[in-house]
Formats: structure tokens, C-alpha cells, sequence
């Protein structure tokens, strides 16, 4: 129901920010990313950040299947 | 279908149905109006002659304006149908008001383009209209080459399809420079003349079965119809079609497919896979085609004419013509 | 981001299919029946379609698609008095381009523009409130449609039009919440799922803990899901072992994004702003409580309070939307699919929105 993207945050001044994704800019709203500093990457969607991009998470989630595949460990609900 | 809408300009399926329920349905000639040019013979040679018009905005763009796609996409109109170009005409429609200078700008990109492609700008003519009847300057041309490419023969199961580089990049550069929907990006756009560099490439080659200019509707259109056309069945393989990053990015931020985006420089060929490697080694030594790759083939020489696509899932999915308008979607 | 290609990547992709084909065949030794799963959001339905994993995995799970496409769900009324506004005079009309083609009664607001009403294409709500403000003399209303992810955005465009003292800027609401139209879709019993695969970037507003009711209340599982090729893979992959071994948790595959609660200020902003409403979907009838409408403090910025439309009759079609948003029949049950109805002349939304599920089906899997 929603597109969101991947941006990463370039620079910051006040309410917005400008964010890159894969070298396409906008101006992005960043109201509801308080914390986010240049470097990160949020989730972009129709002008707003929605949320800053947990790395640690992204890359758990992929270590995570990658043992599932590999049939070394089966996930935990 | 009352009125015609925006859509009806974008090269898609509402184009085509205007080309053959209105223009096919009164002019005929259902065979010549298929292809970018027609091919006439006349006194023993074999011509090939094409029109086109020019409605941009804005008329300048990173890349390029008005005039240098005007010269471009006549000369490649007919590189495509695999003729060298002789000359050009320009008609121009001009609303009153509109800056001398910007119009300078405009002829004298067109007079380095076409002295670029050695093209001869033979003829021409002028209107103004009043304030508000036009948007600045529309320009007309015609163009008129020498086919000397032989038949490349039917197109057969295995011939490769090859693009000579990266798409979308027009139809980016456009957005961007409109400045509507805030999109930012230094992509310019690939209008260029195709000519000489199709001739050089397909010299001495038997195999090439057809080429094409992907322009509005971009390169799924231009497929679809090739295979509506000749009957057969292509399939593309999902992730081999250039694209420029920031092509791409701008294509996710706004919900478009890439694959339907306008190019103004770009040549698709269809040619046999002997000939294939051979297109491909001689595109990456130009500098217009160093991105070029082979971005699928034709599995099915008789067919009811599809357009196909290899996803990464190991499934195939059926690409259409453009449908409607191209809009940014949040969805 | 360099995490990305491990998603899209053509290996990790395969060798997904086949643990989830794998799990599935041992779902269907077990129930002789191969899994129903839903998903609720239609940017799902599309990235299924798309990436071909729909078609890749027909044998082996049976997905559908859900209420979550805002296009499709929008009462073919709601976008007739869109067309009437459009109509009025020195008013500018403001809308995702996601709302540009849908049908109405009669016509679309492409129809509208092509008929020379201003009517605009924004890429942000903010956008249509900077418009509001390089044309005073005008009216500027925003259609503002969509589910939680895209609420708390036309909050902040009211929020900026109320900080910069607006008198002609408005917005008319018809927008969408997940969980009423799961509650009634269960409640009807006309669903009849196994799971669903929960709509990732709705999450990131709403929380893992807005779905706890499936669980409770429901005896029902749901994975949390990203729209990548091999999210939706690990996603579905999480959901049929969940069935397979008869558990009934929602699990978060979206971590990176999704967090417990959600997001607070965007939440916060929506109940600054807004209070339910009763809502019209499309083919499913009025359900309470079921969106959100601007608050009384805020009706100068209440479109439906500042103008009146009138909308013409409705039209009765052979459109059935209505079924095909509760998953209750495939689009190829439809006596209109690919012949009165394609992108290109659409009778019903579900063809219109590029995630609509008939649309999804037209593009991406139609064979002649």
C-alpha cells in the first residue's frame, strides 16, 4: 500500500533534509526522524522519512536467512 | 476515446490506437506506418523518408534542447531503418513573444547536430501564433536517407537482442529539469545522432533482422510492438538492461518503470547470435555504445507475439505496451 | 545501501523459492491443501507480481491479495465528488499520481484535466500546501487518501498550512486503517486465510504490537514483511513454517524499520489532528471507525466541510472489485478482466492502481 525507499541522508538543515537514493536527490521532510544524522539511511516515502534504517537489524536479518538456507539453523518465532 | 488526452502522446498503447483507428483507418498504408521511416523505391533506389515533431518543455534540458532532439530524432529515425541520411527539413511554429536569443540557441544546436551526422538542412518554414496558441517553439522536420542495408532476413529462434547502452536517461533528465516533483539529478539526457555510428556497425553484416530507436513509450514499447509485428516471442532477462544509478533511484523514488521511460539516443537491435558478439565488440569501442549488452533473445520464432521477461525467481512475466500515462505513484 | 543487493540478489533469490517451496509441500502432506495466505498490502500483491515469486510459487501457495491498495478501496462515490471539486471554479486540485486514472461513475480525473480543470500532481502532500501558497486568489484542495504510512503526511501538510496561516488551502479525506478492515473481513468469514503477510511500511507507523488482535483474538499468524524479492520470500517462508508447525505469533521480518510501537510522533500527529471516521470501501460497504477525518478544531482545512459536491447517481458495472479485494475471487473470475476492463480503459480500481490486484494480474501474468 505504500512505496518506501532506502535514501541516505546527505545533509541536514532544520524540518528537512536532503537524501540521495543511488545518486537521485530530494528534499525530504524529516519530521518524524528526530535522531537521524548525516550518513544515515531512512525509509523514504512520498517526501518523508518514515523511520532511520537499522543497520544492525538489516544485516542480523540477513546473517539470519543466510543460516537458513544453509540448513544450519531454523528461525525462532 | 471523445477527446485526446495527454496520454495519447506518450508512444503507448493510447498512440497506437489512435495511429491505426484514425490516421491508418483514413491514410492506409498500414505496412510503411509500423516502422520509424518508410521505405520507398524511386528510380532504382531504395529511399527512406520519415517525419516527426518536437514539443518538449522545457526546450532546454541537461543534455541537449529542443532543436538537438528535433535534428537527432529524424536522423535516427532513419539510421534505424538502415539508411544513411541526405537531408532534413524544419518547419517551425513560434508564439509571439518568444526570446530571439533562445531561438538562436535553438537553430544553431540544430546547425552543429546535423553538420555532426552530415546532414544537410534543406528546406524549412515559419509561422507565429498568437500568445498562448503554443508553448514557445514546436518544431516539424522531415528527413529523407539512402537505405543500403541489406535484408537482414526473418527473425529467427536464438537472435540476441542487444541495446547500445543505458535507458531511461531522457526521460529522467526531463523530469528533473521540469523541476516538478522535486526531483534532483545531474542525469542528462542521451539525445545524440545514431548516424554514422549504426552504419560502422552493422557494415558487412548479414544478420542484423531490425533496429529500432526506443523513444516515448521506451524500451518495453518499442519491443512489444517487434514482436506484435513480426510475430514472435522475446525474452528478456531480468536485472541485464543498463541503467544508470541515478536513473534508477529516481525510478524508485517515484514508483516508475525504467523500462517505459523515453531515450533520445539509444539503438535496440534484433540480429542473428552469430552476428551478436561481433555488434556488441564494435558498440563498446564508441563511446555512444560503451554500455551496450545483449539484454535477451528470441525463444519463439512463430508466435502470437510477446514480450517476456526472465525474473531472478526463475519465472517468466509478460511485459505490455505502455499503458496510459507515465505518473509518480506513492503506491 | 549495500544490504540491498543480498535481497535482489538472482542466487539468494532461487535458493529461497525452494525453502519455501520445500516448507509448503510439507504443509501440503500435512493438510492435503496447499496454504492460503493473504497479504494484506497491495505494494505486496505488485512486488510479488513483479519479481515473478507469485508465479514461481502458484503450485505450491495460494496468495491473495488483501484490502491494502488505497486506490482500489476508494468508494467509486469518494472519487466522483473528487471529479466535482475539480469542477469549481478557481480551484486547483492537488492528488497523488496513483489517483489520476481512477474511474469514477463516468470519468477520471485525468478526464477532468483533459477537459482543462486545473488538476495537479504532487509527489508529497507538502508539495500541494507551497502550491496554496504561490496562488492566493485560488483554492487548493488535496485528495488525501491512503492508509497509516501516508496519514501522518497529510497531517504535516495541514500542520505547514495552519503555521503559514492558510485560508485557501484544504484537504479532503478519504483515507484508511488496516485493522478495522482486517477485523471485518474476519468477522464475515468470507476470508478464508491461514495467515497473512503484514504490510511492512504501515508497520513502521503503526508498530508490531497494532497486530497483537490476530493472535488474540483471531488464533491467526502474520509475519511483519519487506518488499524486496527476498524479504517477501523470508517472509513467506516464516509464515508457512508457523503454520506447518501450528503456531500462531506475529512475527517481525522488518526489524530494520518496524520497531514495538511504531513511530510515536507520527502517531502523535495523527491524534493531534484527526478522529475516526466511518468509511465507504470499495465492494465492502461502510465500516465504523475505519478511517480518520481532520478534527473540529481543523475544519478550515476540511475540505468536505468547506465545499459542497454533488455527485451524480451511480452506475452499476459487472465490476467486481468488491470480491477480489476480500479475496473471495481471482481477477480471471471476472467477466471484465482484459476485455472491457485493462489499465488503458479500466472499469473497476483494482485495474487502475498499478498495485491493484487486477492490474498486478494484467501486467505481470496475463497470457492470451
Amino acid at each position: 500500500m505504500c512505496i518506501g525507499v532506502p535514501a541516505e541522508v546527505m545533509e541536514i538543515s532544520g524540518e528537512e533534509a536532503r537524501v540521495n537514493v543511488m545518486g537521485a536527490g530530494m528534499t525530504a521532510g524529516i519530521v518524524f526522524v528526530p535522531e537521524v544524522k548525516v550518513g544515515d539511511f531512512v525509509l523514504l516515502h512520498a517526501g518523508q522519512a518514515m523511520a532511520v534504517i537499522d543497520r544492525t537489524y538489516a544485516e542480523e536479518s540477513i546473517a539470519e536467512w543466510r543460516r537458513v538456507l544453509d540448513g544450519r539453523d531454523e528461525f525462532l518465532y | 476515446m471523445k477527446r485526446i488526452s495527454l496520454a495519447h502522446g506518450e508512444g503507448g498503447e493510447l498512440t497506437e490506437r489512435l495511429i491505426t483507428e484514425v490516421f491508418v483507418k483514413a491514410f492506409g498504408n498500414e505496412a510503411h506506418a509500423a516502422y520509424d521511416a518508410a521505405v520507398l523505391e524511386s528510380a532504382g533506389s531504395t529511399l527512406a523518408i520519415t517525419t516527426d515533431s518536437f514539443v518538449v518543455k522545457p526546450l532546454f534540458f541537461p543534455g541537449g534542447n529542443i532543436g538537438t532532439l528535433a535534428v537527432t530524432g529524424t536522423i535516427n529515425d532513419l539510421a534505424v531503418s538502415g539508411a544513411v541520411p541526405l537531408a532534413m527539413t524544419a518547419g517551425f511554429i513560434l508564439e509571439e513573444g518568444f526570446p530571439l536569443s533562445d531561438l538562436k540557441a535553438i537553430v544553431s544546436a540544430m546547425a552543429s547536430e546535423a553538420e555532426k551526422a552530415g546532414v544537410a538542412i534543406v528546406a524549412g518554414d515559419t509561422k507565429v501564433v498568437a500568445k498562448g496558441e503554443a508553448d514557445g517553439v514546436f518544431i516539424n522536420t522531415a528527413g529523407i536517407g539512402q537505405v543500403y542495408g541489406g535484408n537482414g532476413g526473418k527473425i529467427r529462434e536464438g537472435d540476441k537482442v542487444i541495446v547500445s547502452g543505458t535507458v531511461g536517461d531522457h526521460g529522467i533528465a526531463i523530469l528533473s529539469a521540469r523541476n516538478e516533483l522535486g526531483l534532483l539529478s545531474d542525469v542528462k539526457s542521451d539525445c545524440a545522432s545514431l548516424h554514422p555510428m549504426l552504419s560502422n556497425i552493422t557494415y558487412g553484416l548479414s544478420g542484423v533482422r531490425i533496429m529500432r530507436d526506443p523513444t516515448r513509450g521506451g524500451l518495453a514499447t518499442a519491443l512489444v510492438e517487434i514482436c506484435e509485428h513480426h510475430r514472435v516471442t522475446v525474452e528478456l532477462e531480468e536485472g541485464a538492461v543498463p541503467l544508470k544509478r541515478e536513473v534508477e533511484g529516481a525510478c524508485d523514488i517515484l514508483g516508475f518503470d525504467p523500462l517505459y521511460l523515453a531515450n533520445e539516443g539509444k539503438a535496440l537491435f534484433v540480429a542473428d547470435e552469430k552476428d551478436a558478439e561481433q555488434i556488441l565488440e564494435r558498440l563498446h569501442r564508441e563511446e555512444k555504445g560503451k554500455d551496450a549488452r545483449i539484454i535477451g533473445r528470441v525463444t519463439e520464432a512463430v508466435s502470437a507475439g510477446r514480450l517476456l521477461m526472465r525474473t531472478a525467481a526463475g519465472s517468466t512475466r509478460r511485459l505490455h505496451r505502455l499503458s496510459g500515462l507515465i505518473l509518480p505513484r506513492i503506491c | 545501501m549495500d544490504v540491498m543487493n543480498f535481497y535482489t540478489d538472482p542466487a539468494v533469490i532461487r535458493s529461497s523459492v525452494e525453502k519455501v517451496k520445500n516448507a509448503a509441500r510439507d504443509f501440503r502432506n500435512q493438510h492435503q491443501r496447499v496454504p492460503v495466505i493473504m497479504e494484506v498490502c497491495g505494494s505486496h500483491t505488485m512486488a510479488f507480481a513483479r519479481s515473478g515469486i507469485k508465479t514461481a510459487l502458484k503450485d505450491d501457495v495460494n496468495l491473495i491479495a488483501g484490502p491494502g491498495c488505497p486506490v482500489c478501496v476508494t468508494d467509486q462515490k469518494a472519487i466522483d465528488a473528487m471529479i466535482g471539486l475539480a469542477g469549481k471554479q478557481d480551484t486547483i486540485l492537488c492528488t497523488f499520481g496513483d489517483m489520476m486514472r481512477v474511474p469514477g461513475s463516468r470519468r477520471s480525473l485525468v478526464d477532468a484535466r483533459t477537459e482543462g480543470k486545473d488538476v495537479r500532481v504532487v509527489y508529497s502532500p507538502v508539495d500541494s500546501v507551497t502550491i496554496a501558497e504561490r496562488n492566493p486568489e485560488k483554492e487548493v484542495v488535496f485528495l488525501g487518501i491512503g492508509f497509516e504510512t501516508t496519514i501522518p503526511l497529510l497531517a504535516m501538510a495541514v500542520r505547514k498550512a495552519e503555521r503559514l496561516n492558510l485560508k485557501n488551502y484544504s484537504v479532503w479525506m478519504t483515507t484508511k486503517l488496516v485493522e478495522p478492515v482486517l477485523r471485518t473481513l474476519l468477522d464475515s468469514g468470507e476470508a478464508e486465510v491461514d495467515g497473512f503477510l503484514l504490510p511492512g511500511h504501515v508497520s513502521v507507523v503503526s508498530g508490531e504490537k497494532s497486530y497483537r488482535f490476530l493472535t488474540a483474538e483471531y488464533g491467526l499468524p502474520g509475519v511483519i514483511t519487506g518488499f524486496e524479492p527476498v524479504q517477501l520470500l523470508s517472509g513467506t517462508y516464516k509464515l508457512v513454517r508457523m503454520l506447518r508447525e501450528g503456531k500462531h505469533a506475529v512475527v517481525n521480518d522488518y526489524r530494520s524499520v518496524v520497531g514495538q510501537s511504531g513511530n510515536q510522533i507520527a502517531q502523535s500527529l495523527m491524534t493531534t489532528y484527526f478522529t475516526f471516521s466511518d468509511e465507504e470501501w470499495r465492494g465492502m460497504g461502510a465500516i465504523p471507525a475505519s478511517g480518520l477525518v481532520l478534527k473540529e478544531a481543523y475544519a478550515a482545512f476540511d475540505a468536505k466541510r468547506r465545499f459542497n459536491v454533488t455527485v451524480p447517481p451511480q452506475r452499476k458495472t459487472a465490476c467486481r472489485c468488491g470480491e477480489i479485494i476480500k479475496g473471495r475471487i481471482a481477477p480471471e473470475d471476472c467477466a471484465l478482466f482484459g476485455k472491457g476492463c485493462t489499465p488503458v480503459n479500466p472499469v473497476g480500481p483494482c485495474m487502475v492502481s498499478t498495485e491493484g490486484t487486477c492490474a498486478a494480474h494484467y501486467q505481470y501474468m496475463r497470457e492470451e
